[in-house]
């Protein structure tokens, strides 16, 4: 009989209108290392969710046995005191507090009413020394390097007496000696009975380190691999991860590109002073007139920010390379210069950054292209009315009026409208990151009917994508980002998702 | 009926704030057996609020992008002692003392948004730094002489004086002051030609509109309600300066708010700061030009009040930061951003010095008018965030 630290079992999660999760089972054996590896969206993130009690236990179907007895957990608070640690991607850590304020942020020890600061300190010192990290307890957490900094994270979940830990794309920002030496304290932890479960993209690390590999995908469970018994290798994962067929949903397209170059970018590279890292490092790629270019990669990977860079860098990253854009040597300062000069970039968190919520249908259109619906400053209010009537028409957008507000209308809805909006600039190449995230399959074609009306027209459109279906469905070529590199130029009919997904977790 | 039910529903935020003006102009009323509503204390209600409101339909845009300013009662009060100065040392004429007064304001507010825009510090700390310097110069500037007395006529009119009669007849109408109802006349008369081609408009593309019946009584209402003020001003001096200057300011910010391609912007801004930046918009230059506005309508506020008070004074400007932000947020704006009317501040500004006014008149203790103020400023937010809920 195998003792299982973890079982769930039916896990069934729904959000409005989607299913995120359904009828997944996942069990994880005592003192393993056991993987999780899924596209973007598989349910991976959201299952670590379900058992960290993130969706406390009324917000999910099925149930969660833990050391044998069955949990129900309200909150993260209630799973770590049953000695469940999860590490997110984006850690959370304070940064302008020492490393033994953070390791022991809630569960300082006191003396009376004070804290004991030497206390505190010896014991964070016991803590680094099974992570293996030698730093200054009394060094501020903003002064360590991100390695480091995630290793006081699993510091701070072994104060707690973490039995399970669970680390969600731990290596996703770290170099590869940082990389190795976590995956060797993972190792450590093991033989001090802690059991690990690690979501990765990184094909190549989960094979170095895992004892079982779950593969997730679109909300199932596909298979659990013993590395004992089964013989695993990336093609095998890679096979398991995508492997469903394309539906019929991308309508076809007749118009074909011409040669004509519109963008073209050399030896771009970003640094991001924030971050304190390279973000994109010597990208080259071209977009031709008429053409759908399909940006491939996974979440993190440098996508999102080559859109920005290019188009006006809004973020300050410190740029070198060349640009051209309609034969033109470019090198946008603001947003704005892009878009005057023809590029638009409808961006993947309609809600966040693309619309404003509480504004009208209206001024959502034109607030891209004022100067087209004003004369010397001043709106010509039916002017603005006619447009934005003439894109609800067209796009066949619903909503009862053009003055309802962006924040009532369903996301396929807004999602037009942010379509809309940039129509609207009647841009020469539109960089359309992630166009049907979120949105239900018959608005999906929908935005897929007009990408193609789009490109008979003459635009060019760079369509970002964690989907790989709509990747190889809609483009005319592929690139695939990698570490913010591209890692390979496909041609879209030839191209599988194995050979996408495979240029993708390239590190 | 049921329209005229649906359509108060609907809007209850923009009318309910009118309905408490009302609500509180009648109390004063009666509590006052008329004199709250004679034609001399409303005109002196008017006066009072003018200083007041131009600073609210500045503050309102500041608070609209999501930031705040509180250095423009100090700032107005050194500014209203900077016009003095010029005025009665420097024996400047009245027209360039203004002028000059005026763009010393818009270049305070650029300061002001200078280490806001460009360094991301917080308003209430760059506009608080301002808030000592500006206190400190306004001491310094009166420290030689005290209280300035300013002498000259034709700059105190604009805080006392009232529009000359051009039509003054003993025989027609005699106690009223005629250009006044000329222009509350024609004040009616845009007004009605306007919702009608507004109506037009709206029908031609198919909008919802009025029915028939309730627009007229829209129209009848409103008209009388701009006919009753200024039946009101006429009974006494007619309409001064700072109620023109104010109106002026008023439907001048209205129109820049809702018809122009800055005012979308400043909106946008606010509405959602990465948003706009993403659609083209400089976050950055609509922090100067907000704030740029803020220190012009500083500096006419200073104007106002110094005029009024014929001199300026070393405690010039005290509070009139926090009047100001009370009065926007009575008149519905939102501290999220994005959200709140010139219109609507103006009416705020005018419940924030009807409640001082009316109490005044009363004789209410000044301990228990603050409380009052303070309890009508927090259930103005509270009936604002309820019925923003009710909507969304």
């Amino acid at each position: 009989m195998s003792d299982n630290i973890l079982e769930m079992r039916h896990i069934t999660k729904t959000f409005p209108g989607v299913r995120a999760l359904s009828d997944v089972n996942f069990e994880v054996r005592r003192g393993e290392i056991h993987c999780l590896v899924g596209e973007n969206g598989a349910g991976k993130s959201t299952l670590m969710k379900v058992l960290s009690g993130v969706y406390p236990h009324n917000d999910f179907e099925g149930e969660i046995i833990f050391n044998g007895k069955k949990v129900m957990f309200g909150s993260i608070r209630d799973s770590e005191e049953a000695g469940i640690s999860v590490i997110y991607q984006e850690l959370a850590l304070v940064p302008e507090m020492t490393v033994y304020e953070n390791v022991m942020l809630g569960h300082e020890i006191k003396r009376g009413i004070t804290v004991d600061v030497q206390k505190m300190i010896r014991k964070t010192e016991e803590l680094l020394k099974r992570v293996r990290l030698s730093v200054n307890p009394s060094t501020k957490v903003k002064d360590l390097g991100i390695g480091k900094q995630q290793l006081v994270e699993i510091a701070k979940a072994l104060s707690h007496n973490v039995s399970l830990l669970v680390l969600d794309e731990p290596t996703a920002a770290l170099n590869e000696d940082d990389c190795d030496n976590l995956l060797d304290i993972l190792r450590l932890l093991k033989t001090q009975g802690v059991t690990s479960i690690m979501i990765s993209h990184k094909l190549k690390e989960v094979l170095k380190i895992a004892e079982t590999i779950t593969v997730l995908r679109d909300g199932q469970t596909i298979c659990t691999l013993d590395r004992q018994k089964d013989k695993v290798d990336e093609q095998l994962l890679i096979k398991h991860m995508v492997g469903r067929s394309i539906e019929n949903i991308y309508p076809p397209r007749s118009s074909k590109p011409s040669d004509e170059v519109v963008l073209e970018v050399k030896n771009w590279s970003a640094y991001d002073t924030k971050l304190g890292r390279k973000v994109l490092d010597n990208v080259n790629f071209h977009v031709c007139k008429g053409e759908v270019v399909g940006l491939s990669g996974l979440v993190g990977s440098g996508r999102t920010e080559l859109a920005r860079s290019l188009f006006g860098n809004p973020d300050g990253y410190v740029i070198s390379g060349d640009l051209f854009f309609k034969g033109k040597k470019q090198r946008f300062s603001h947003p704005r210069h892009a878009i005057r000069s023809g590029l638009a970039y409808a961006t993947e968190d309609r809600k966040r950054n693309g619309l404003i919520l509480i504004k009208s249908i209206q001024e959502n259109i034109s607030l891209a292209n004022l100067q087209g619906v004003s004369k010397n400053g001043i709106i010509d209010e039916e002017l603005d009315k006619q447009s934005a009537l003439n894109f609800v028409n067209s796009l066949s957008i619903k909503t009862p009026g053009i003055n309802q507000l962006v924040m009532n209308l369903s996301g396929g809805n807004q999602q037009k409208v942010s379509v809309a909006k940039w129509l609207f600039v009647s841009p020469d190449l539109l960089i359309f990151d992630e166009p049907t995230r979120g949105i239900d399959v018959g608005a999906k074609y929908e935005i897929y009917t007009i990408i193609n009306d789009l490109v008979a027209k003459g635009m060019s459109i760079l369509m970002i994508s964690s989907e790989l279906p709509e990747i190889l469905g809609m483009s005319d070529r592929i690139y695939v980002v990698a570490n913010g590199t591209i890692t390979g130029e496909l041609d879209a009919k030839s191209a599988t998702q194995e050979a996408v997904m495979r240029l993708a977790t390239q590190y | 009926m049921n329209e005229l039910l649906t359509v108060l529903k609907k809007n209850i935020r923009e009318y309910g704030m009118y309905i408490a003006l009302a609500t509180i102009m009648a109390v004063f009323t009666i509590l006052s057996h008329g004199v709250f509503i004679s034609s001399r204390n409303i005109a002196n209600l008017l006066n009072q609020t003018g200083y007041i409101a131009v600073l609210a339909v500045g503050m309102t845009l500041v608070i609209v992008i999501r930031h705040i300013d509180l250095s423009v009662g100090f700032l107005s009060g050194f500014l209203g002692a900077v016009a003095a100065i010029s005025l009665t040392q420097w024996h400047w004429p009245v027209w360039l003392s203004i002028l000059f007064v005026l763009v010393l304001g818009i270049c305070a507010g650029l300061l002001t948004a200078l280490p806001i825009a460009s360094l991301g510090i917080p308003a209430f700390v760059a506009s608080l730094a301002g808030w000592l310097i500006y206190r400190g110069a306004l001491m310094l500037a009166t420290a030689a002489t005290g209280t300035i007395i300013i002498p000259n006529e034709s700059f105190n009119a604009l805080g006392n004086g009232y529009i000359p009669d051009l039509f003054a007849s003993e025989t027609f109408l005699p106690g009223l002051h005629k250009t006044t109802l000329l222009l509350g006349a024609i004040a009616i008369v845009i007004f009605i030609v306007g919702q009608f081609a507004d109506r037009k408009r709206k029908q031609q593309f198919n909008f919802e509109v009025l029915s028939g019946g309730l627009f007229a009584a829209k129209l009848v209402f409103i008209s009388l309600v701009l006919g009753f003020i200024t039946w009101i001003l006429a009974g006494y001096n007619g309409m001064s300066w700072t109620i023109v200057i104010m109106m002026a300011v008023v439907l001048i910010y209205d129109f820049i708010t809702r018809r122009t391609v800055i005012g979308r912007h400043i909106y946008a801004v606010g509405g959602n700061p990465e948003a706009a930046e993403l659609s083209g918009i400089s976050v950055k230059n609509i922090t100067f030009a907000v704030f740029g506005s803020m220190g012009f309508l500083s500096a006419l506020s200073g104007i106002l009040f110094t005029a009024r008070l014929k001199s300026a004074t070393p405690q010039a400007g005290t509070l009139f930061e926090m009047d100001a932000i009370a009065a926007a947020y009575i008149g519905g704006v939102s501290a999220a951003g994005g959200i709140g009317s010139i219109s609507g501040s103006l009416v705020g500004a005018l419940v924030y010095m009807s409640l001082m006014n009316g109490m005044n008149l009363l004789g209410t203790d000044i301990s228990l008018q603050y409380i009052i103020r303070g309890l009508v400023l927090l259930i103005a937010v509270i009936f604002d965030v309820m019925t923003r809920k009710r909507r969304a």
